[in-house]
């Protein structure tokens, strides 16, 4: 197992709040990497580092070895990094191949302008979301009429798709019902397979245990201990989770 | 009825569906005061009036075009009119100062572009409410037209401008032909350029937008300061059709370009635009008051009229999917 991506002394201050206080952590190359954590602890704030989103105050994020400045979401894709957040990054007015391809965009040169390359874009979309075990939207359907499982879908597609090294996602099971759950772990497994990390956020112990190799464990901005999956148990987590073991 | 006849390719059931209407509302709303006027008076649809509606309409076409980026941003401009004073103003000081027509053309595009930059990078550095800053704008931008022509007009008599404004091409005057010209622009910009994706991504969802690296704060700038440079343009052709450089409150342009935008079904959430949409509210708007006065309606019915269309147009827009 070799580190893909670490996190060293990572701290964010918001004003008053230390969301992230001296977090480290690591996240192995083709592996899923789970992280969890209380409500608050400040998961989502650690992947928006990582994405690009925001900027630590201290630490460092290094990919493959070399240290990233990360100053922007676009930064982290251009290393690879592509994030499923929390509140799902979709714009429901635009169309699916259009969130598939935003800022993304693939035009026809004309000088210093381009138009877009509408039919392309189509084609290449419909070919992407093939690739899902999800039952798939047309493409050209506004995202607003899609269900909860499938803009989790198309949200993970678009992450899985440029390919990408490293995708992180924020919860992706939290609204979904079983059954879309159970695809939507389908996804996260094929991105394994295919040979891609994941980090995983998630607060449905049995999911962790059953698709991580991984657990790190965060509790009030900390990152409080990391387990290889398979040494440790539902209980232990948490256990850590809580405080209740140190 | 009519509706019917003219398009045998829609099956009925759209006919029933609230949406359809509700997305075609003001073309609908065009075809119905035509046939209205037509019948009340036989001029209404002659060659002249037809050439004379399309030039009373090309000024605020090209407002609307500006608002409509705007709000497909989310945001509003309030000071389209006001920036259009200004730039009439800033040409007529040009032009007297004898600086000459072309130099005259560029300073009230330039006033423009600038007025709407300053609204742009407020809104997006200071994070102020658009509202509140185009409010703003609105008030300074008819200030500074104020003193700045000493609460006078300024005559533009030029031979080039007075072309512009009566002369083109067969029923469309030259105005009406720039009026086009910038909506088809636009329309390809919206639909066929990045910068158009973007601004539609900003106005569905900012935090989304910027999770996928969009510079969200630099599209609502260039939305601004569109909407300004073409209040500089618009100013060019109010000032070849009044023959002055007036410090004039517009205050029916502004409302009408906003009600152009509603009309046209465009959502004022953002996130939703079309370009034929408010530029068919607008014509639908000149039609509306240009019909009233063929008639003999009083003047002061007519923002009436133009009121009771905008909320009717609203209510249907509630339906829209
Ligand atoms: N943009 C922000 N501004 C201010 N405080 C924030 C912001 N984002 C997160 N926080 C705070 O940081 C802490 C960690 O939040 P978060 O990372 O969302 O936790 P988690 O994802 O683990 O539930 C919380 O106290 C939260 O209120
Ligand atoms: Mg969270």
């Amino acid at each position: 197992m070799s580190a893909l991506l670490s996190a060293d002394g990572v701290s964010l201050a918001f004003g008053s709040v230390q969301a992230l206080k001296d977090v480290s952590l690591t996240v192995a190359e083709g592996e899923i990497t789970a992280l969890v954590g209380d409500n608050g602890a400040g998961k989502s704030t650690l992947v928006r580092c990582i994405a690009g989103v925001h900027r630590p105050d201290h630490g460092t994020i290094t990919m493959r070895g070399e240290s990233l400045h990360l100053k922007s979401p676009e930064d982290a894709r251009e290393q690879g990094i592509e994030t499923v957040h929390q509140n799902l990054a979709l714009v429901e007015d635009l169309t699916v191949w259009q969130n598939l391809f935003l800022n993304r965009e693939l035009v026809h040169k004309m000088g210093p302008f381009g138009l877009l390359d509408r039919r392309r874009m189509q084609r290449q979309a419909r070919e992407m979301v093939a690739t899902l075990a999800v039952n798939v939207p047309a493409v050209g359907s506004r995202v607003r009429r899609l269900s909860g499982g499938q803009r989790q879908a198309v949200a993970i597609c678009r992450a899985a798709g440029f390919s990408s090294q490293l995708v992180i996602m924020d919860e992706p099971t939290a609204a979904l019902g079983v059954q879309e759950t159970a695809r939507v772990e389908e996804l996260i497994t094929k991105l394994r397979d295919d040979g891609r990390a994941v980090l995983l956020i998630s607060h449905n112990f049995d999911q962790v245990m059953r698709l991580s190799d991984q657990v790190w464990v965060m509790r009030a901005g900390r990152c409080v201990g990391g387990r290889r999956t398979a040494d440790t148990t539902g209980q232990e987590i948490v256990g850590l989770i809580t405080g209740a073991i140190q | 009825m009519t509706t019917v006849a003219a398009t045998p390719r829609f099956n009925t059931g759209r006919l029933k569906d609230v949406s359809f209407w509700a997305e075609w509302a003001a073309a609908i709303g065009l075809v119905l005061l035509v046939i209205v006027f037509q019948i009340l008076n036989p001029t209404f649809l002659s060659t002249g009036n037809i050439a004379s509606m399309l030039v009373a309409a090309a000024i605020l076409v090209i407002l609307a075009v500006g608002q409509t980026f705007v709000v497909a941003t989310g945001g509003i401009d309030l000071s389209v009119a006001s920036m259009m004073t200004l730039g009439a103003v800033g040409f007529g000081q040009a032009y007297s100062h004898g600086w000459g027509l072309t130099w005259s053309c560029l300073v009230a595009v330039a006033v423009g572009a600038v007025t709407g930059l300053i609204n742009g990078l407020v809104i997006a550095k200071g994070r102020i409410t658009d509202f509140i800053v185009t409010l703003g704008m609105l008030s300074a931008a008819s200030g500074a037209a104020l003193i700045l022509a000493d609460g006078k007009p300024v005559t533009v008599i030029d031979t080039t401008l007075l072309q512009l404004s009566t002369g083109g091409i067969g029923v469309f005057g030259w105005t009406v032909l720039i009026a086009a010209v910038v909506a088809i622009i636009a329309h390809v910009l919206v639909f066929w350029t990045r910068f158009g994706t973007h601004v539609l991504a900003t106005g569905g969802s900012r935090e989304a937008a910027n999770a996928t690296g969009i510079n969200t704060d630099r599209i609502k700038i260039a939305v601004y300061a569109v909407s300004g440079l073409l209040a500089g343009l618009a100013a060019i052709l109010l000032v070849a059709r009044v023959g002055a450089a007036e410090p004039a409150s517009n205050t029916s342009f502004l409302l009408n370009s906003v009600a152009a935008v509603v009309l046209g079904g465009v959502s004022l959430l953002g996130g939703r635009a079309t370009i034929a949409g408010p530029v068919i509210g607008a014509l639908l708007l000149t039609a509306l008051t240009n019909g009233l006065t063929l008639l003999g309606v009083s003047q002061f019915y007519q923002p009436l009229a133009v009121g009771f269309v905008v909320v009717l147009a609203a209510l249907l827009t509630r339906f829209q999917k």
